[in-house]
C-alpha cells in the first residue's frame, strides 16, 4: 500500500518536508517514494500530505500494485 | 575577470552617474535629513519621491539597496540564490515548471542549489563584484515554505559575510512562524506578496493552500492566506523589519481592489508598494495564460501606480528578477557563477577592498549631487500643463549611453514642468520568450513597447530605425549621447514647451503601449566595467 509519483513531477522537492515517514526523497530525474515506508499518512493525517501539497493535479497518486495500508 | 577590484572602482567613478530625483535624494540623504523641522522625518528621501516620508533609520536601511532604492540601484548589485523549490501555494499565474512568477519572470528555471553552495556561490559573487551588497532569496518555490534550507544559508552566509544585507521573498503564508527566526538573522527586508485583502477577489486569483496538513481551496484559502499574510506584517512591523509589498495587477480581477491593498499594507507599516504587471500568455501553461486573462497596458500600470503614490512609496524601477539573477538590476550575470564554476573559484572574501570600494561610489554619489543640483533649474519659470514620456537607452550610470539597436530595455522618464523628469519605469524590449516572441520584427517590438513615447533618447542610432520611429511618432535623438539623462531630458523638453508656444510644434497625446517584460540577456556587461 503506497502512493507513487508520476513522471509529469516538476522536483519542487515540497512533497518531500511533509512526509510523515521520511518515504520520499530525489530520485533519478523525478522524486520518488519508497513504498515499504509510505503508509498513505494513515496514522498521521486525514489525506495524504504528498498529494495535497503537491502543485502538479495527479502527480502523487495511489501505487494500485500494492495493497491497501491497514492501520496496525 | 582581468580588471582588478581598485581597476574597476576607478572606472565606476570616472563613469559617473546620477540624476535629478537622485540628486534630490542625495542631497537629502547628505544632510541628514533633518532638514525638516519635526526632525523624525525627512523630504524627499523616498525611493520614489513618495509624497510620505521616510523615517531615517529606514533611509539608513535602504539607500544603498539595489532592490528599494531606485538611486541605489545605479551603484549596488544584489543577488538571488535558488535554494527554495517548494511551494505552498498555488497561483493562478504561475507555473511550477518554473521559477516562482511572483518574483520571477515566468519560463526560466533557475539552477538550485544547496544552502552549501549558495553560500560559497554568494562569497564567489561577493568578491568578484565589490557593489553586491544584498543577498535575497526569492524561490524558486516559497522561501518559507521551505524553512530549513533558506535559513541554513542565511546562517552560513552571515557567519562567513557578515556585511551582506538578507532579504527574502514570500508569499505569507507560514510568515507568522517565521518571523522570530527572520528577526534572528537581522533580516531587514522581508517582500510580501499581497494580491488582494479581499477572499472573494482571492478565490479568483488562488485555487488552493496547503495549510496545516490540509489543502483550503476557494474563498477559505484566500480568507486563511490574507489573515495570515496580514499577521505576518504587522509582527514584522512590531519587530522593526522593513516589509515591502508585492502586487501582481491583473486586470478585471484585482486592479481597482489593488488601491485597497494599499491601503491596508500601508496602515500595517509596509514601507513601499510595487505594483507589477502579470505576465501573461498561453504558451507559459498557467491557469491564466490558458483563460486567456490579459495583464494590463503600460498606461493602465501607470495610472494604478500614480493613483496609489500619493497614499505611499511607490517602486517602479522593478524588473522582476529571477530567482537566480546576479548583478545589478537590469543585467544578469548568473552564467558566470554557475554551481561547476563557483565549486572549481578559489575564494577569497575580501572585506576590506569591498569596503573600500563602497566609499567610492558614496564619494562618486555625492560628487555628482553636489555638480548638478541646479539642473531643474533649466525649467524655471515654465508652468504648463504638458505632460511627456521619453524613452532613454542606457547601459546605467544614469547617462544616454546605448545603441538604440543594443538596449534590451528602455527606461521611460515623464516630463513636467512640476516633477521635472521623473523616472517611472522600465519597458524591455528583448524577446524574453523565444519560442513565443521569436518570428516577430525586432523594431516592431520596441515601437509597441514604447509608443507612447514622445521621443526616444539614445547613444546612437541608424537612419533606417530613425525613419520607422518617425512614422510612428516618436522622435530619436543622438544629440545628447552619453551626456546625463534627466539635464537632456529637460533640456529637450523646454525646447518642445517653445515649440509648442511658438506653434511649430503641434502637441499631440500619445497612446498607449505594451509591457512585454523579458529576460535581460546573460551577457550584459557589467556597466561600472563597461564605462569608458
Ligand atoms: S502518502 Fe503520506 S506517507 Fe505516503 S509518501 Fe505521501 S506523504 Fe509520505
Ligand atoms: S510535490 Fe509533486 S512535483 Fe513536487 S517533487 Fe513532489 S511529486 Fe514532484
Ligand atoms: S507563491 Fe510563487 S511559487 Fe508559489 S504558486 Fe505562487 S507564484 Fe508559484
Amino acid at each position: 500500500m503506497a502512493l507513487k509519483i508520476a513522471a509529469s513531477c516538476v522536483n519542487c522537492s515540497a512533497c518531500e518536508a511533509e512526509c510523515p515517514n521520511e518515504a520520499i526523497s530525489a530520485g533519478d530525474g523525478i522524486y520518488v517514494i519508497d513504498p515499504a515506508k509510505c503508509t498513505e499518512c494513515i496514522g498521521f493525517h486525514d489525506d495524504p500530505q504528498c498529494a495535497l501539497v503537491c502543485p502538479i493535479e495527479e502527480t502523487c497518486v495511489i501505487d494500485d500494485s500494492y495493497p491497501r495500508y491497514q492501520a496496525a | 575577470m582581468e580588471l582588478t577590484d581598485r581597476e574597476v572602482a576607478e572606472a565606476a567613478i570616472k563613469s559617473g552617474a546620477g540624476n535629478v530625483d537622485e540628486i534630490m535624494q542625495k542631497m537629502a540623504e547628505h544632510k541628514g535629513c533633518e532638514t525638516n523641522s519635526d526632525g523624525g522625518k525627512k523630504a524627499s528621501c523616498g525611493t520614489e519621491a513618495g509624497e510620505n516620508d521616510l523615517p531615517p533609520e529606514i533611509w539608513e536601511k535602504v539607500k544603498n539597496h539595489p532592490c528599494y532604492s531606485e538611486e541605489a540601484h545605479h551603484h549596488y548589485a544584489r543577488m538571488h540564490v535558488a535554494v527554495a523549490p517548494a511551494c505552498n501555494i498555488q497561483c493562478n499565474y504561475c507555473n511550477r515548471k518554473y521559477d516562482c512568477a511572483n518574483e520571477s519572470r515566468p519560463g526560466v528555471v533557475s539552477e538550485r542549489l544547496t544552502p552549501e553552495q549558495a553560500a560559497k556561490k554568494v562569497l564567489a559573487v561577493a568578491s568578484t563584484i565589490p557593489q553586491m551588497t544584498v543577498l535575497g532569496i526569492a524561490g524558486p518555490g516559497d522561501p518559507l515554505a521551505n524553512p530549513e534550507k533558506t535559513f541554513k544559508t542565511f546562517d552560513l552566509i552571515s557567519k562567513t559575510a557578515p556585511d551582506i544585507k538578507l532579504c527574502l521573498s514570500t508569499n505569507g503564508l507560514t510568515l507568522p512562524d517565521h518571523v522570530e527566526t527572520i528577526a534572528r538573522y537581522n533580516v531587514d527586508h522581508v517582500t510580501i506578496t499581497v494580491n488582494m485583502v479581499d477572499p472573494e477577489v482571492g478565490a479568483k486569483i488562488y485555487p488552493w493552500i496547503f495549510y496545516k496538513h490540509k489543502r483550503y481551496t476557494g474563498v477559505e484559502a484566500a480568507r486563511i492566506l490574507t489573515e495570515r499574510q496580514m499577521q505576518g506584517l504587522e509582527m514584522l512591523t512590531e519587530r522593526g523589519i522593513l516589509s515591502k509589498i508585492n502586487s501582481v495587477m491583473i486586470p478585471g480581477i484585482n486592479d481597482e481592489h489593488l488601491k485597497e491593498v494599499n491601503k491596508a499594507v500601508k496602515g500595517r507599516g509596509a514601507f513601499l508598494h510595487n505594483i507589477m504587471p502579470l505576465i501573461s500568455a498561453a504558451e507559459h501553461g498557467t491557469v491564466f495564460g490558458l483563460t486567456g486573462q490579459r495583464g494590463p497596458t503600460a498606461q493602465e500600470l501607470k495610472r494604478l501606480q500614480d493613483s496609489c503614490e500619493g497614499e505611499m512609496n511607490m517602486m517602479r524601477h522593478c524588473r522582476q528578477c529571477r530567482a537566480d539573477a546576479v548583478g545589478l538590476l537590469g543585467e544578469d550575470r548568473s552564467a558566470e557563477f554557475t554551481t561547476e564554476k563557483i565549486m572549481e573559484m578559489d575564494v577569497n572574501y575580501d572585506l576590506a577592498t569591498r569596503q573600500a570600494y563602497q566609499a567610492r561610489v558614496e564619494e562618486e554619489r555625492n560628487a555628482v549631487a553636489g555638480a548638478k543640483a541646479n539642473e531643474l533649474q533649466i525649467l524655471a519659470g515654465e508652468d504648463s500643463d504638458i505632460k511627456i514620456l521619453v524613452a532613454v537607452a542606457t547601459k546605467g550610470s544614469g547617462r544616454i549611453n546605448e545603441h538604440f539597436g543594443h538596449a534590451s530595455e528602455f527606461q521611460i522618464y515623464e516630463l513636467s514642468t512640476g516633477k521635472g523628469a521623473h523616472f517611472i519605469g522600465h519597458r524591455r524590449v528583448d524577446l524574453y520568450c523565444q519560442g513565443g516572441y521569436g518570428e516577430e520584427d525586432a523594431l516592431e517590438t520596441v515601437i509597441r513597447a514604447i509608443k507612447d513615447c514622445h521621443a526616444v533618447f539614445v547613444a546612437k542610432i541608424g537612419g533606417c530605425p530613425k525613419k520607422d520611429l518617425a512614422a510612428a511618432g516618436i522622435e530619436a535623438i543622438d544629440e545628447f549621447a552619453h551626456e546625463f539623462i534627466e539635464k537632456s531630458a529637460i533640456t529637450y523638453f523646454k525646447r518642445y514647451l517653445e515649440g509648442v508656444k511658438d506653434g511649430s510644434i503641434t502637441h499631440v497625446d500619445k497612446g498607449d503601449a505594451e509591457i512585454r517584460p523579458g529576460e535581460v540577456a546573460v551577457d550584459v556587461v557589467n556597466e561600472t566595467v563597461a564605462a569608458e
